[in-house]
């Protein structure tokens, strides 16, 4: 699985020596974050050879999708990172809208920026509460963290009905147009959220014993990361300056001021590090993006709910989603089915550096390291 | 100094814990089967099927014309169209569901059966406590189960169904507009 030939790490016992043991971790070990499995071979507690083997919960989300009409797509893109819902339905609607040409309104836009980030906020804010829960923070950090993530989430269901499969996007805008009262419940959320930021911060920043097991540990250097096609926060931890919203400026991100934080070492604490600080960044978009929504409909007029059949073409919609690029990539033969529907899924991509991060660590760094990739086996397996 | 770290988190610990007396922001549980948390009025589950009038067979606002059927993304949804005709509520006749299945252990609540929907006929219920030890029979739902009186309809979405409600008391009145003159001429004409 290796991205590179040179490995990172000198290996000095004989590989195919059969002095090696054979661990199979996974697929239920509570701390692979669902069904995967990793095949390690270990010398004492060094590892040697670390093979992914994912499959686990492949449910052919690519065949079906290419059975049904479009819309009967988007449900089911709910269930591939079924923590970001709101970001898998917008890549989705964004390619078919490339596809079809079919516009979306301005206040659309902003509401679609509005729960992406807010999707980013929860993403994040509930992977350092499982990264701590994997190092052994049994509970503590991941209560607090999912203590915030509920209150973003009762605005997803006073919006669309249900906490996790919002199912909210359309093609040519958003199925329910916020209310004032909802619009006030953000900003009063986001107006609390960096205090929390600051506590979460205070608890966990400078804390010894995270900082010995994360730093240095699961480096991922800057070329492997560009050549394994690794996106998100992960390789911005390695300090590469790549995030989607800035490059591409999808949507309307180009009238937001923000920043995109990069790490330095590529290791665990780089990764922790880069999504606090995205945290906060995403906070400054919401401000600016609840301050600036303006009045209209949230659903282009011309837009039909059914019997859409683009003209044959293909389109490539990607977005910044919480792990990295997300992207839908479409060809219609001018049926009311698409002719093929691909997923570029960032949490399987970024995994696929994970033997590299781990040789020559011990056991217990392969949770840690695994954890830090942010993975959500539903989208990895589709 | 070592160990400064843990003890500024620890102290972030306490502040939670005694904070949670004080402050509801940090208490946010609640001891559900006692106590419950007021549901969100777009809040979702399963579809039921709305019916007016006290009788559900005549109330029914299905047509059976099977769109939710064709849409439905698991394919969940098993209708059955009638031979005869019934009036609708503009008086108008349509057809009717013999048959009308949902298989719940299949339905992913994804609420695209209630936006295709042309009649507003069905509709999303907000019951959750549904559990059963019947795996067949208890999770396919029939038309009887399904069908719910619009009075529970304006109970669970109180703002949705007034909205529904007045689109087809224009629609109706439409409907009337257009069946008076004609009616009238029909009149007239058995009067010549």
């Amino acid at each position: 699985m290796s991205a590179v030939e040179e490995r990172i790490v000198e290996l000095t016992g004989d590989v195919d020596s059969g002095q090696l043991l054979e661990v199979s971790m996974g697929p239920h070990h509570p701390s692979t974050h669902g069904v995967f499995r990793m095949n390690v071979e270990l010398e004492g507690e060094r590892v040697m050879k670390l093979k992914p083997v994912f499959g686990y919960l492949h449910r052919n989300h690519e065949k079906i999708a290419e059975n049904g009409s479009y819309l009967a797509a988007m449900p089911f893109t709910d269930r591939l990172d079924y923590m970001c819902s709101m970001t898998n339905n917008w890549a989705y609607a964004l390619s078919v809208e490339k596809l079809a040409g079919i516009a979306v309104p301005e206040r659309a836009e902003y509401v679609r920026v509005i729960v992406a980030e807010l999707t980013r906020l929860q993403n994040h804010v509930s992977l350092i509460g499982f990264l701590m829960q994997d190092m052994g923070a049994s509970g503590t950090p991941l209560m607090y963290a999912f203590r915030e993530r509920e209150k973003i989430l009762d605005l997803f269901e006073q919006l669309s009905g249900t906490r996790m499969m919002c199912n909210y996007m359309r093609f040519g805008g958003v199925r329910v147009d916020p209310t004032p009262e909802w619009l006030a419940e953000a900003e009063a959320l986001v107006g609390r959220f960096p205090a929390f930021l600051d506590e979460f911060e205070q608890l966990l920043r400078e804390n010894e014993i995270l900082m010995s097991r994360t730093q240095g540990v699961g480096v991922l250097p800057r070329e492997l990361a560009v050549n394994a096609g690794v996106t998100g926060p992960m390789l911005r931890a390695s300090g590469v300056n790549y995030d989607i919203r800035k490059v591409d400026a999808y949507g309307i991100y180009d009238r937001f001021q923000f920043r995109v934080p990069l790490g330095e070492h590529g290791d665990v604490y780089d990764r922790y590090m880069i999504r606090m600080l995205e945290m906060r960044e995403s906070v400054k978009i919401l401000e600016q993006a609840l301050r600036e929504i303006p009045e209209g409909p949230a659903m282009d007029p011309k837009a039909r709910l059914r019997g859409l059949r683009p003209k044959a073409g293909e389109a490539y919609g990607r977005i910044e989603s919480p792990k990295g690029e997300l992207g839908f990539f479409l060809i219609s033969n001018g049926t009311p089915e698409p002719y093929r529907y691909r997923v570029r899924p960032p949490s399987m991509i970024n995994l696929t550096v994970l033997e590299d991060m781990c040789l020559g660590r011990s056991v217990a760094d392969i949770v840690v390291t695994l954890g830090s990739v942010d993975i959500i086996l539903g989208e990895v397996d589709r | 100094m070592l160990g400064e770290g843990i003890v500024k988190g620890l102290a972030e610990t306490a502040r939670n814990f005694f904070g949670s007396y004080a402050e509801k922001d940090r208490l946010t549980t609640v001891q559900f089967p006692e106590e419950r948390l007021p549901q969100a009025e777009a809040a979702r589950v399963f579809p039921f099927l709305v019916y007016d009038t006290d009788d559900m067979e005549k109330g029914l606002r299905c047509v059976a014309c099977k769109i939710c059927e064709v849409e439905c993304p698991p394919k969940c949804i098993t209708i059955e169209k009638s031979t005869e005709k019934k009036p609708d509520f503009t008086g108008k006749p349509q057809f009717f569901p013999e048959k009308f299945e949902i298989d719940v252990s299949v339905c992913m609540s994804c609420q695209i059966c209630v936006e295709v929907c042309p009649f507003e006929a069905i509709k999303m219920d907000t019951a959750f406590e549904l559990s059963t030890d019947d795996r067949f029979g208890g999770l396919h739902w029939p038309k009887e189960r399904l069908a719910k009186p619009n009075e529970y309809y304006h109970q669970i979405h109180p703002m949705e169904a007034a909205a529904v409600d007045e689109q087809l008391a224009e629609k109706k009145a439409k409907a009337e507009e257009k069946h008076v003159p004609a009616a009238a001429q029909a009149e007239g004409a058995a009067a010549r």
